[in-house]
């Protein structure tokens, strides 16, 4: 199975990534994002990059392919910079699976 | 609590199955422990790979803005418009605890990049971000396999978590009061049937005396 790769977000971030062949889509609302999001992952793209802004906005239709094996839909800083949503979703993956956010405390100190 | 039959045979079968309850509950704490020492090095490599994806990003975003700046907005969308490489990934399966997480692997070499437009036309920071992007292309995609199995091991440990605490306190509890009842039953009864066989071995005796 060979697949590709996505960028999702706006144009200014999602751009450059043409230039490495992944197939990038410009979007700005929750509509347009849902609807890339949901095309792409029709079309066998096995990762799919998209800007923290994007990824806000549809945290349901997130979740919903996090349990299958394709997409990847993994978050990446976007026009803002980072927003810290990513290392969120991380916490909140930690604080799922172990019931206590215990890895960050220990790096902290 | 269901109401059970105080038998010998009962007694047998439920200690049957708190045997097997025990049992199971052991080699689930076990693949769970497990599980949680994987989870907690993927979890670590996610946040080290995630760091060093944002701000080679970042770095790179501000490269392309300075094009964007220097060439207009317009004309740097142009010269990267037609797409020449298709970043092809293959997509395999590893197995961590009996989790099936995918594992990705570029099919393409990421150092031979071609450009889709003129040196002549464009300032070189546009070179600059676009080899930038793609010397972060392994990263990118080794962030997108972690990222992954960080979700899907961490669902599978919940559920296995779940399962534990099931059969610690709830069914090994329930069998053991329904083992400890049926004993109890049966040893009155024993006590029963005994004085009743002595009561009757007294009142023999009175009639032969």
């Amino acid at each position: 199975m060979s697949n590709g790769i996505a960028a999702v977000g706006d144009r200014g971030t999602v751009m450059i990534w043409r230039a490495i062949g992944a197939e990038t889509v410009f979007c700005e609302t929750k509509e347009e994002t849902e609807r890339a999001i949901r095309k792409l992952a029709k079309q066998d793209y096995a990762i799919i990059y998209i800007t923290e802004n994007c990824a806000k906005l549809i945290p349901d239709t997130i979740e919903k392919y996090k349990m299958s094996k394709t997409p990847a839909i993994i978050p990446i800083p976007g026009r803002d910079g980072k927003t810290g949503f990513s290392e969120e979703a991380l916490h909140r993956v930690v604080e799922k699976a172990i019931g206590a956010d215990i890895l960050f405390k220990e790096e902290n100190n | 609590m269901a109401k059970v039959n105080p038998t010998r045979m009962e007694l047998t079968r439920l200690k049957k199955r708190r045997a097997t309850a025990v049992r199971g509950h052991k080699l689930l704490k076990d693949k769970r422990d497990e599980m949680i020492r994987r989870f907690i090095l993927l979890a670590q490599r996610e946040q080290k790979l995630r760091i060093e994806c944002d701000n080679g990003l970042a770095e790179c975003a501000v490269r392309f803005a300075d094009v964007g700046a220097s060439m207009g907005q317009a004309a740097a969308t142009e010269a990267l418009i037609y797409p020449v490489n298709s970043a092809a990934i293959s997509v395999g399966e590893q197995n961590i605890m009996s989790v099936r997480v995918p594992t990705f692997k570029v099919v393409q070499q990421a150092s031979k990049i071609s450009l889709s437009y003129s040196m002549a036309t464009t300032p070189p920071e546009l070179d600059d971000a676009v080899l930038q992007l793609s010397r972060l292309l392994n990263q990118l995609i080794e962030l997108a396999e972690t990222q992954k199995a960080c979700e899907m091991l961490s669902d599978e440990i919940e559920k296995t978590r779940r399962r534990v605490n099931a059969l610690e306190h709830v069914m090994i509890p329930e069998l053991d009061q329904q083992i400890r009842e049926i004993t109890m039953k049966l040893d009155e009864n024993e006590r029963g049937t005994l004085s009743r066989l002595m009561k009757v071995k007294d009142m023999i005796q009175e009639d032969v005396g």
